[in-house]
């Protein structure tokens, strides 16, 4: 026991966490953006999938990492521009569509990878490129804090960046106003000429191009190449994370956060003595958990808030009479 | 104005079923462009697509097979969808139930015909549980079912599969297994050259009983009510939380035993290491057959075709069996799509109104 | 007078679900009127207006403004050639402020970024212009109904509407707050708008509009002075045929007592409370009426006398057994029976078919089912006596509730509410929305069962159907009651706006008779 809670406070364990907060972080504030505007993003999983692919493709075969990350940008598009066209355009319930697409993803993924590379389980004959590391001068000679925050991948760094500037979108900017307009009362939108159709689709495409990055960041970063069902459920997960933190970005960032903390803790685990499937189980059985335990917080509060207004006139009368 | 209302629905009726067979359509259109353009042989990939699962008797029975399989996961499906959740914890159950038969009919000697029994309604019950894990945490506390569910298929598949790999793994078989169940538990084949297996039967009788559940029984007429308006039924009085959480119990019940005939009927040991996706196909199954558990062995038996038919390409072309996921995928968008043809939908309306005045 | 300023002609809109709701309409205003449009609900009204301002698209038929074919093909489009629209149900984002709403769709920039200082100069702009009492700065939320609405006015002027078209906008408004209304429309009149007036109480199109058109079943009827027609006129041509609308209401003679409500209080999530120690009691053979601005506790009353929502304190006994404690099934088995006021999501399952609809309360009942089979045979002959009784136009049992009319809808509603063993009936605004044909139905059948012996509260906004109908009235304020009238012989409808409005109060000592 004492050997876990030696590795969790390791420097270590605390930059691994946050490397492993990266794609969930990009998902999660994917499923944010198009949750607000009231077109819900299930394919998440499907689209980090496709931006995997195509970004070690992309790159393995261009050997640039430039073009390596606008195929994985374009591979999500795929699965973006599918889900609004048809949960926008053709009406399919937007839930079953994101379904259908991860479904179509996880097939399509090792289809493709055979049809181009000529392999159905990974990319590894092809050398792709990853997205470098960067050391942050002055930060990196802080005790303890430096070796974590220092060092990490780009993408990294970008998903946090990420966070702020969708908070800026959402509320700092004209399309984050029709987009919130939109999720909350689409008719009262509609009605002042603001396109429902337009607003969802664009909120999609963002969240597409989120989610894409989250992907590029697997098979580009996280690690070197693609495998196939290497998302693993993080779309689902990040999910779950945008919902814990009520659609805003700085707490969808804290439950993001926490997840990957789970995440991180089962690779610690891996490596020791443990049951393969008990160290897996891990991060699934956290979200569930944080899953259950916020929502329960939030009827229990509601309840609170009850019984609060409650005693609070209770005592009005009192003193009235 | 005679009878405007009857025309209508026929109307709807005959609309559905054009618009069915135009996403089959459109798939199949499909499937030919992704061949041409992949294959160096397309045409045997298409022959081999569309025709393979009738070269042979064995071939054909490998489709009723699955069938039998996709038949189970697909009423699990639409019975949890009719009560509007999106519950995707039949995953989860055919393989925890699957598992759960197994190691029943490892664990417990008991006599032939019985044994099997047992080993089918502990693996019912088992998917039970684990469906309505999701509907209960939402019935409680607004969980997304979507989410849980999708979460607790991992947990349950780990879970289960520990025991498989070192309690009942045989250490002597070539690959990660469980030791040979014994004969007394497995269910026996019924037809010669194919290894179509006792779970025909099953699978019909389950299929009857869920039809008759959903359209004439009280619990199913509350079901599909509430699936459709909760707030309509719960005003009406029908106690919609309880509909929800009996609703996920059957169908992981169907899920639970449909994993444990799959197991008992095919293999002559457990095997599965990873997740076997009968469950999500369970999905694909439901969205084809509208819900309708009377529709649902047709719409198994077309993907158990269309599957057979990709595994003959697959292993006689260039062409990877992992291509009809991506027609699956534009089919059930199509069939669900509520605006697909809506225009020649509006155009039919409008003739009919105007022709009867 | 010069040409017309917007002319409408041949309009035919045949809708998804086969409702031919504009069959052939003409319809012209002409500039600077206040333009009355009237006709019974479901005569095809609001889809000439969602045409009118690119909600809707035409099936066919032509658009004129100013004397030039135009088509608009959205709401935008409608806004840009100098429409403007206040819906009936407020197209406001709740959670946003005054001044969000105001320029939502019209947002101005600073480079890339919303300029917040210009939205609310902007808006205390418009509202200065036309001296509106509002903050810009307060959330839509936190507003009472009649501010909601100059909110709407004020976001088509800031639009530059010379067309105002206001949808029955007097019909969520007290007496007083719609003088008030009246004023300001008058203003915006002789500031040279043109104002197209959806409605039908006939005594305020005689009192603020100049012409009127009247529509009937998807067509037009006619144009009118308004000054040069009387409102029995108005209403033959409205409904088509004389319907009787004398109800031959005998005095009531009450018995023992159905329903008691002793302190029901209840409270929102924000402290706020809904309803406060409210006390009455309902005796068999009466209707009891309650009135009072949308909002001001109704809802809540409903909900926790039907059971759909746990009150916070207090208790409503029926025939002495506490309901607050038990299920919506228990309560439906003691004999209450429930007219929701949300007919689309609670009343009727939309997608479901009329047969379904019918047995959703006495499915499971032994008349109706064997053990847990449904009895297949005796539902349908069920059904088929009460879509004959109900005179529910449709061909089949088998015909999904969304394809009737709104009256068709509330009839099937009322059947089967009606249908069991009834001891008290809540009728929540029972004919909102539909046909006078079929509110005319219901409120007979209303009679019939009060004569019976049934207990009956009844919950509306119209106020001339209150009044018909009830033999004594409540009148609710912020949670509480506000009045009571054991007769209703001596109230006028001013009287009792200004008990809606809070102006007003009777003493505890005389509201609390309604509870002895």
């Amino acid at each position: 026991m004492a050997d876990i809670f030696h590795y969790i406070f390791a420097v270590d364990f605390a930059y691994s966490a946050l490397r492993v907060t990266t794609p969930i972080l990009f998902a999660a504030i994917a499923s944010v953006v198009a949750e607000r505007s009231g077109a819900s993003n299930i394919a998440l999983e499907g689209i980090m999938l496709f931006a995997a692919l195509f970004g070690a493709i992309g790159s393995g075969l261009t050997g640039s990492l430039l073009w390596g990350f606008l195929a994985a940008l374009g591979g999500g598009l795929v699965i973006a521009l599918l889900l609004a066209y048809f949960g926008l355009f053709l009406k399919t319930d937007i839930i079953l569509a994101g379904i259908a697409l991860n479904t179509l993803a996880t097939g399509g993924t090792v289809f493709l990878m055979f049809a181009i590379i000529g392999d159905k389980g990974s990319t590894t004959s092809l050398i792709s490129r990853s997205f470098p590391r960067i050391d942050i001068p002055l930060i990196r000679s802080i005790p303890v804090l430096g070796p974590i925050i220092s060092g990490q991948n780009t993408l990294t760094y970008l998903a946090f960046i990420t966070v702020f500037l969708v908070w800026a979108l959402l509320f700092k900017t004209r399309l984050g106003l029709r987009m919130r307009a939109v999720g909350e009362n689409a008719e009262a939108a509609a009605s002042v000429g603001i396109s429902i159709k337009r607003t969802k689709f664009t909120a999609l495409i963002i969240s597409g191009l989120l989610a894409a990055t989250g992907g590029a960041f697997l098979s580009m970063g996280y690690m070197s190449g693609f495998t196939r069902n290497m998302v693993s459920g993080r779309g689902f997960i990040a999910l779950a994370a945008a919902a814990m933190g009520q659609l805003s970005p700085l707490p969808t960032l804290l439950a993001s956060l926490v997840f990957g903390f789970f995440d991180a803790l089962s690779n610690i685990l891996a490596a020791m003595r443990i049951p393969d499937e008990f160290v897996k189980i891990i991060p699934y059985l956290a979200t569930v958990a944080g899953l259950v335990i916020f929502s329960a917080l939030q009827v229990w509060r509601l309840k609170g808030k009850r019984a609060e207004a409650l005693k609070a006139q209770g005592k009005e009368e009192k003193s009235g009479a | 104005m005679k009878d405007p209302g009857q025309n209508k629905i026929s109307l709807e009726n005959r609309f559905e079923a054009l618009r069915f067979f135009c996403a089959i359509g459109i798939a199949i259109l499909l499937s030919f462009v992704i061949i041409i353009l992949v294959s160096r042989e397309p045409f045997t990939a298409l022959r081999n697509l569309f025709l393979g699962p009738l070269s042979s008797m064995r071939r054909f029975g490998n489709v009723v097979e699955l069938a039998i399989t996709l038949t189970f996961s697909g009423l699990a499906v639409a019975v949890m969808f009719s009560a509007n959740q999106f519950n995707m914890g039949a995953e989860g159950s055919f393989y925890a139930a699957g598992a759960v038969a197994a190691m029943t009919a490892l664990g417990l000697p008991l006599p032939p015909v019985i044994h099997p029994l047992f080993a089918i309604l502990l693996g019912g019950l088992t998917g039970a549980v684990i469906c309505a894990i999701p509907a209960l945490l939402k019935a409680k506390w607004g969980a997304s079912e979507l989410v849980s569910s999708l979460m607790l298929n991992y947990v349950f598949f780990y879970f289960t599969r520990y025991f498989c790999n070192t309690v009942f793994k045989d250490p002597d078989s070539g690959y990660v297994s469980t030791y040979l169940l014994p004969l007394t538990a497995k269910l026996p084949r019924i037809i010669g050259g194919t290894r179509i297996h006792l779970g025909l039967f099953i699978v019909i009788a389950v299929t009857l009983l869920t039809v008759i559940f959903i359209k004439r029984t009280r619990w199913g007429y509350a079901l599909i009510q509430t699936g459709r308006s909760p707030g309509f039924a719960g005003y009406s009085g029908i106690n919609t939380s309880w509909v929800l959480i009996y609703s996920q119990l059957l169908g992981g019940f169907i899920a639970g035993v449909g994993g444990s005939v799959e197991v008992l009927g095919m293999y002559d040991r457990f095997q599965w290491q990873n997740l076997p996706g009968y469950g999500f196909d369970g999905v694909i199954v439901a969205i084809l057959a509208r819900n309708r558990p009377a529709w649902v062995p047709v719409a198994a038996f077309l993907l158990s075709y269309i599957r057979i038919g990709a595994d003959r390409m697959s292993t006689a072309t260039d062409v990877t069996s992992e291509m009809i996921a991506i027609i699956q995928g534009i089919i059930i968008m199509l069939v669900a799509a509520q605006a697909f043809m809506s225009r020649q939908r509006q155009k039919m309306l409008i003739k009919e109104i105007r022709s009867h005045g | 007078m010069a040409e017309d300023l917007l002319r409408m002609e041949g309009i035919v809109k045949i809708y998804s679900n086969g409702v031919v709701a504009n069959n052939g309409v003409d319809f012209s205003v002409k500039a600077g009127e206040i333009h009355a449009l009237v006709g019974e609900n479901g005569a095809g009204k609001t889809t000439l207006m969602k045409i009118l301002f690119g909600i809707e698209e035409a099936t066919s038929g032509n658009l004129l403004l100013n004397g030039l074919r135009e088509t608009i093909k959205s709401p935008i489009d409608a806004i840009q050639k100098g429409l403007g629209m206040v819906h009936q149900h407020f197209m406001l984002i709740e959670s946003m402020t005054v001044a969000e709403n105001i320029v939502l769709g019209m947002e101005p920039e600073t480079g890339l970024l919303l300029n917040q200082k210009k939205i609310l100069s902007d808006a205390r702009n418009i509202i200065e212009k036309y001296n509106f009492p509002i903050n810009p700065q307060d959330r839509i939320r936190d507003l009472p109904t009649g501010t909601r609405q100059k909110v709407e006015i004020l976001k088509a002027l800031f639009r530059n509407a010379r067309i105002l078209i206001l949808d029955e906008p007097t019909s969520v408004l007290t007496p007083q707050e719609t003088t008030e209304l009246f004023e300001q429309l008058k203003t915006l009149k002789n500031l040279g708008h043109t104002i197209i007036f959806i409605s039908h109480k006939l005594n305020e199109i005689k009192e603020i509009c100049d012409r009127i058109t009247i529509m009937r079943n998807a067509a037009t009827v006619g144009v009118y002075e308004v000054a040069k027609i009387s409102q029995q006129e108005i209403s033959s041509l409205m409904v088509g045929k004389d319907i009787d609308l004398n109800l031959n209401k005998t005095p009531a003679r009450p018995g023992e007592t159905a329903l008691r409500v002793r302190d029901l209080v209840v409270t929102d999530i924000n402290k706020r409370r809904l309803l406060e120690s409210v006390s009455f009691r309902l005796r068999r053979g009466e209707i009891l009426g309650i009135v009072g601005v949308e909002g001001n506790g109704q809802r809540e009353l409903v909900e926790s006398i039907t059971g759909l929502r746990k009150p916070e304190g207090g208790k409503v006994e029926l025939w002495g057994k506490d309901l607050t404690s038990l299920s919506i099934k228990g309560i439906r088995r003691l004999g209450l029976a429930h007219i929701p006021q949300d007919r689309m999501s609670k009343g009727a399952a939309l997608t479901s078919s009329i047969k379904e609809n019918l047995i959703s309360v006495a499915y499971d009942s032994p008349e109706l089912s064997r053990g847990p089979l449904l009895n297949l045979k005796k539902i349908d002959r069920w059904c088929r006596d009460l879509i004959r009784d109900y005179q529910i136009k449709a061909s089949s049992p088998e015909v999904p509730v969304k394809m009737l009319s709104g009256g068709n809808i509330q009839k099937v509603v009322v059947a089967r509410e009606f249908s069991g063993d009834l001891g008290c009936i809540i009728a929540d605004q029972p004919t909102r929305g539909i046909d006078v044909g079929a509110a005319s139905f219901i409120h007979h059948k209303l009679l019939a069962l009060r004569d019976s012996g049934a207990a009956i509260l009844l919950i509306s906004a119209d106020l001339s159907e209150v009044m018909e109908l009830s033999d004594s009235l409540l009148v609710m304020f912020g949670g509480r009651l506000a009045a009571y009238f054991e007769s209703l012989s001596s109230v006028t409808e001013e009287e009792l706006g200004l008990y809606m409005l809070g102006l007003k109060r009777q003493s505890d000592e005389e509201i609390k008779r309604c509870s002895a």
